[in-house]
């Protein structure tokens, strides 16, 4: 990756961050209600892989910790934000919520709440796409516990079976809500889950951006070039607990420490700081600018937004 | 006019709608090189192709997910599910998916797949085959529920609802594949809302859908010759929603209502045609309304105990009887 794409993609893997951390005092101040899944320490999964595809044109389509797919695949954060507040003016027109981020001319296909629900989603996009003839790729960004659904392995055989142009991104941040990897999957490596079904796979770590995006671009490339499905496991940790009721009972907090120690945002930082690209000050800089942008801008549009009318509760139920 | 059997009429539907779009495909088990279990989809797989006649793993919410996936950019999927006990397994991609998706996208999104499934008792097919669901599928918002009784609606419905933007669950009946009827030559939608009525009367309504207006009609027929009642039949081809003006008018004019269903009596259409009944004309009513249903058993495979365990015409007949104090 250039150094100036690099720069341009570190300020939005800031942007992702404070956005995530504004959401959660948000969240704390009873703005945004239900469930809330946030995205630090996991940054460098979706925008790895979505610098090696074409935000906009390749159809993306994920789980409930959505809200970062959905910016990087091109969704106004003011949206996304509008859209947790609840309002008129969200992505879903506040009909959504948090779990249900969409962005159909971004071609962001969607959030979705039913672990391992979006896996045959994107096999069907895939069809889509095969009919059509287009050079999209659909790509599925799921967690590893979405893997013990059965709509994985149904999914996997009829990806293979039928040659579709399907992505499958595993972010595997090692615990499904409050379970550990190792206390509910016997196979701990994802990727070598998926050999049984005849697919292209690989794992790498989810940390670095710089890997991601080199592993991403092969499967990229092997997906668009027609060859058939490819599924990436990427090694990453979710920061805060699944969702917001969340004590992070099941594990500690030294392993907590350790996985920041290796921060996607600070690894991506650090490296430009090295190559002379970034200073320390700019990058303060930086975070500032995005703080204001994200006080005076987003959550200043989400608060000011009107809600639905509730005249309009059955709206959008059916279409004809 | 001509007379073409009911799976006939399903597979004229599909083969008119993938020769205009091709974009229209269908999908399921055994309905491509096998030429489907009920013959529905017959010749398409040799006329279409395997891009666009897919025959698929026996993995019912993986390939109905695939399909309301595909229709997210355009593909117009009709999805064969053999048996409607199988369903069951789909109903996690039918209902999280397809019928949310338009309202939780807040209309961005919609999910316009058909999804076709013959449930019902049919020769000692046993618990496991026998079942029925439409009442499970018309109490999900997003989702339109149909089901022909005839060649002509089987064959006007599917043309519908492949055109229709919305999800659409056409209930169908393993035992009426092979029944006759006439469907126009040239080419015909059926409403995917309303009802329709079979036969006109005055003392009497008899609501029934798919298989269970034959039962209306025969009933009609002898209450007719043997006891002087006329009973009017309403078909209730759309379950989701149902016909909330045609059961009014009709009972309006007739004062009386019996609802005849292959299905169980709990939570079914029965229950809702009476609530509808209650809601929107209780006062026209001269008599209680009576539902004739199945009892609530898992299908028994011995075949008496299986013929005791769903009603049929004389059900209907003793009903109204019953009703009119002559039983």
């Amino acid at each position: 990756m250039k150094l100036e794409d690099k720069k341009r993609v570190l300020r939005e893997m800031v942007l992702a961050r404070r956005f995530e951390e504004r959401c959660y005092q948000a969240y704390i101040e009873r703005k945004i209600g239900g469930f809330l899944h946030l995205y630090p320490g996991q940054e460098a999964c979706c925008f790895g892989v979505m610098e090696a595809a074409r935000p906009g044109h390749d159809y993306v389509i994920t789980g409930y910790r959505d809200h970062v797919h959905a910016i990087k695949c091109g969704s106004d954060p003011k949206e996304v934000m509008a859209e947790l507040y609840g309002k008129e003016t969200g992505s879903s027109k506040g009909r959504g919520g948090s779990m249900h981020i969409f962005d159909v001319k971004h071609r962001f296909m969607g959030g979705y709440a039913l672990v391992g629900g979006p896996f045959p989603l994107a096999a069907g996009i895939g069809k889509g796409i095969q009919l059509k003839g287009g050079d999209e790729i659909s790509i599925c960004f799921l967690g590893d516990a979405a893997n013990n659904q059965g709509t994985f392995h149904e999914t996997l055989n009829m990806a293979a079976l039928y040659k579709l142009p399907c992505l499958f991104i595993c972010e595997n941040n090692q615990y499904g809500i409050g379970t550990a990897i190792d206390r509910s999957t016997a196979v701990l490596d994802q990727f070598k889950r998926v050999c049984g079904y005849n697919i292209e796979s690989a794992q790498c770590d989810g940390q670095d951006l710089d890997v991601v995006y080199e592993h991403a671009r092969k499967a990229v490339d092997y997906v668009r070039s027609g060859k058939g499905p490819y599924f990436l496991e990427l090694m990453t940790y979710r920061y805060r607990g699944h969702s917001m009721s969340d004590s992070r009972a099941y594990r500690t907090r030294e392993e907590e420490e350790l996985w920041k120690q290796r921060d996607p945002i600070f690894i991506v930082r650090d490296r430009l700081i090295d190559a002379k690209a970034l200073t320390m000050d700019e990058f303060t800089h930086m975070e500032k600018d995005i703080d204001d942008y994200i006080e005076n801008e987003v959550v200043k549009f989400a608060e000011e937004s009107p809600e639905p009318n509730v005249a309009d509760l059955e709206k959008y139920v059916l279409a004809d | 006019m001509a007379e073409m059997m009911y799976w006939e009429g399903i597979q004229r539907a599909h083969d008119e709608e993938m020769a205009r779009d091709p974009l229209v495909i269908c999908m399921g088990e055994d309905i491509g090189v096998a030429g489907g279990t009920y013959k529905a989809t017959k010749g398409l797989y040799e006329k279409y192709g395997p891009l666009r006649v897919i025959d698929t793993p026996i993995s019912e919410n993986g390939f109905s997910g695939l399909a309301i996936g595909a229709s997210f950019i355009g593909v117009r999927p009709i999805v064969e599910i053999m048996s409607v006990n199988f369903a069951w397994l789909a109903m996690d991609q039918m209902f999280n998916s397809a019928a949310k998706v338009r309202y939780m996208s807040g209309g961005q999104l919609t999910a316009p797949v058909v999804f076709r499934s013959p449930g019902g008792t049919a020769h000692q097919l046993g618990a496991q085959h026998s079942a029925r669901m439409e009442k499970v599928f018309m109490g999900i918002a997003g989702l339109r529920v149909v089901t022909p009784s005839n060649p002509k609606q089987a064959y006007g419905l599917l043309k519908s609802a492949i055109r229709s933007d919305d999800p659409v669950f056409i209930n169908e009946h393993e035992l009426m594949y092979n029944m006759k009827g006439e469907v126009p030559d040239e080419e015909y939608f059926h409403p995917l809302e309303g009802s329709e009525i079979a036969r006109a009367g005055t003392d009497v309504t008899l609501f029934g859908y798919n298989i269970s207006v034959h039962w209306c009609l025969k009933a009609a027929e002898i209450l007719a010759k043997q006891y002087d009642i006329s009973a009017e039949v309403v078909d209730l081809y759309s379950l989701a929603p149902l016909d909330r003006a045609g059961i009014k008018k009709s009972v309006s004019k007739t004062h009386r209502a019996v609802i005849a269903e292959e299905d169980e009596a709990p939570v079914g259409v029965g229950a809702e045609v009476i609530a509808i009944i209650n809601e929107e004309c209780f006062f026209e009513l001269d008599a209680a309304p009576v539902r004739v249903h199945a009892a609530l058993v898992p299908q028994p495979y011995n075949h008496k105990l299986e013929m005791a365990a769903i009603p049929d015409h004389e059900d209907v007949v003793n009903a109204v009887l019953k009703m009119f104090g002559k039983a």
